[in-house]
């Protein structure tokens, strides 16, 4: 599988990443290399073999519905770049909502 | 979640006036009844201070991991299950990727391919037979994480926006269905249903106003064109909607908008991403947003912080053991056990397992269902409107209403009366003999009650005269006097004893 610039800009911009020229030509390049070298897995039959959906072999692990301590209001917030001691304050997002 | 392309057959419109078919699907999120969140102890209670109820896993820290509350999936399960849907085997979840300032870890926590349960149906009917009953098939139902609240205070003009990360990571079901319905009076009372069966289930207490559940329309026409093609509109999803009422309104407006477009620019589905438009309520208009990221634009993998789940059919007979019954179920049980309507029945289940178990307790001590149906239906359901209270605290337990209502059956008040007594019962808590003797009520001894009719006929000849001559319906002059002389005679019994004293004349 080819990746095209095309590709990593359209990657890069999900990301929220501005890439400059010369750094898309390095990124597509290093991205070729890489999906390049994974992909000599493709080489092995796998269509008798169920897909993966967790490296670990675990599964059910759950907590019980029990509430336990939050942080506080100033431990909660004490990694902001900027808060207002109540609230995160982020640059002002105008209209919709993200997703849910 | 992508809505699938409207496939549904056009033949059922639901009116023969519009020159198309309206087709809608819902995409409801539904806020689990959890003590804590999906993935970690932090608690859910409404209405804290802001951005006190957080923890490093909700705050999307470096280093913290989630773990998967037991509670909620088993909550979310006992939903689908009730839904009819099929409960998959083994499930996971995905990190769902997009930026938004409210979702601090860059990612939700959500379902993608294989999410706990899919292939289910819910059926709607309308007890005043104002649609036919329709079966909703649902796609799927998978459990995310919720995100934070952003608010943007343009008022001040202020150049930042506020987060609150209470919400962040609270349980969600999110409940996708097939676009089977077929208009948006039919939309709203299977949201009614959807929301009847969560809460009678204890799965979620539904409350739009605290964002407990929250609606998401997909809507679009297919249009019957004279070549006998159908052309379908672009799917228009609605967001937004903050009640039952605002979702009728807002896809009878979108259903007459698109129309409108159609027939100015005749675009199809397919011409166009799908449109996200929001709800307007004080407008009564839906508004362009954004156009939807095609899904693959989520970046969906596999959440490696978080190990499968699978369900054996035992784990999954226990998880749904404690349900309780539905309100289809309950609505036939009541119909044939009490023998009354589907109407009544349907009325009662509406107002909730509180109100029915009220019923069913009166029901029971009066041996008369209809009796019951009835009191319920009139007079305390008037009193719980009237006094804004909920049938929880009502004042007057079904032991003491019974008491009235035996009391009424055996003649000793009438209805009006009993009204009276009722309403004093509920305001005072007294009991109906109490009442009725404070009020100066007082049941009328046989004797008394015969004395005094004798005297009415011995007064009216010219009722009497009426009334042999085959007017019987005259004796109703003979009521108002016996009110008069004593406020407390059943007028039901003095009819009818005056009556037989007059054919014995």
């Amino acid at each position: 599988m080819a990746i095209t610039r095309s590709d990593v800009a359209k990657v890069a911009s999900l990301a929220r990443l501005e890439l400059s020229n010369v750094e898309l030509d390095t990124m597509t390049r290093d991205l070729q290399g890489i999906v390049g070298f994974i992909s000599s897995l493709d080489e092995l039959d796998t269509s008798g073999v169920e897909p993966l959906a967790h490296p670990l072999g675990t599964q059910n692990v759950f907590r019980e519905d029990i509430p336990t301590d939050s942080l506080s209001l100033s431990e909660a917030l004490q990694s902001a770049p900027r808060h207002d001691g109540k609230y995160f304050l982020v640059p002002a997002v105008l209209g919709e909502t993200g997703s849910a | 979640m992508m809505m699938a392309a409207a496939s549904q057959p056009t033949t059922s419109a639901t009116t023969d006036v519009l020159p198309y078919t309206i087709v809608i699907g819902l995409e409801v999120h539904v806020q689990l009844l959890t003590r804590t969140k999906l993935f970690c102890g932090c608690s859910t209670a409404f209405g804290a201070a802001p951005n006190t109820q957080t923890c490093p896993v909700c705050l999307g820290l470096p280093g913290s991991l989630p773990v998967m509350n037991h509670e909620a999936f088993i909550l979310a399960v006992r939903a689908a299950k009730a839904l009819s849907c099929r409960i998959a085997e083994f499930t996971k979840w995905d990190r769902k990727h997009y930026f938004y300032p409210d979702l601090p870890k860059g990612y939700q926590i959500s379902q993608f391919d294989l999410p706990f349960s899919s292939d289910g149906k819910l059926l709607v009917c309308d007890s005043k037979g104002r649609f036919a009953p329709r079966t909703v098939g649902i796609v799927r139902v998978h459990l995310e994480e919720d995100a934070g609240k952003s608010i943007h205070d343009e008022s001040t003009g202020c150049a930042d926006s506020r987060i609150d990360l209470n919400r962040t990571g609270v349980p969600l079901m999110e409940i996708v269905t097939q676009p089977d319905l077929r208009s948006p009076q039919e939309a709203r009372a299977w949201l009614n249903e959807l929301k009847l069966l969560l809460v009678y289930l204890k799965v979620s207490d539904c409350n739009m106003q605290e964002g407990s559940l929250r609606v998401d329309a997909n809507i679009n026409l297919h249009i019957p064109l004279p070549d006998g093609r159908i052309a379908k509109t672009p799917i228009v999803e609605i967001k937004n909607v903050n009640s039952f009422r605002s979702v009728e309104r807002a896809l009878l407006y979108e259903a007459s908008r698109q129309w409108d477009e159609f027939n100015h620019t005749h675009a199809e589905i397919g011409s166009s991403p799908k449109q996200t438009r929001g709800w307007d309520d004080p407008a009564g208009v839906t508004r362009a947003q954004r156009h939807k990221e095609e899904s693959s634009d989520y970046r969906y993998f596999p959440e490696p912080d978080l190990v499968p789940v699978t369900v054996s059919e035992t784990e999954l007979s226990l998880m749904t053991s404690a349900q309780g019954e539905t309100p289809a179920l309950l609505r036939s049980r009541l119909e044939s056990q009490w023998s009354i309507s589907a109407y009544d029945a349907d009325v009662l289940v509406n107002q909730g397992i509180a109100f029915v178990g009220y019923f069913e307790r009166l029901a029971t001590i009066l041996s008369d269902g209809k009796s019951a149906s009835n009191w319920m239906q009139q007079d305390v359901m008037r009193m719980l409107n009237e006094n804004t209270v909920a049938i929880e605290s009502f004042p007057v337990r079904a032991e003491g209403l019974a008491a009235l209502i035996a009391q009424v059956s055996s003649g000793a008040f009438d209805t009006s009366r009993a009204r009276d007594i009722f309403s004093e019962m509920v305001k005072t808590g007294r009991s109906a003999a109490e009442v009725a003797a404070s009020m100066g009520i007082a049941d009328v001894g046989d004797d008394e009650l015969m004395s005094l009719c004798r005297e009415l006929v011995a007064c009216n000849p010219k009722i009497v005269a009426d009334v042999k001559g085959g007017k019987e319906q005259a004796a109703a002059g003979l009521l108002g006097q016996a009110k008069k002389k004593n406020p407390n005679v059943n007028p039901g019994k003095v009819r009818q004893l005056c009556l037989e004293l007059i054919r014995a004349m």
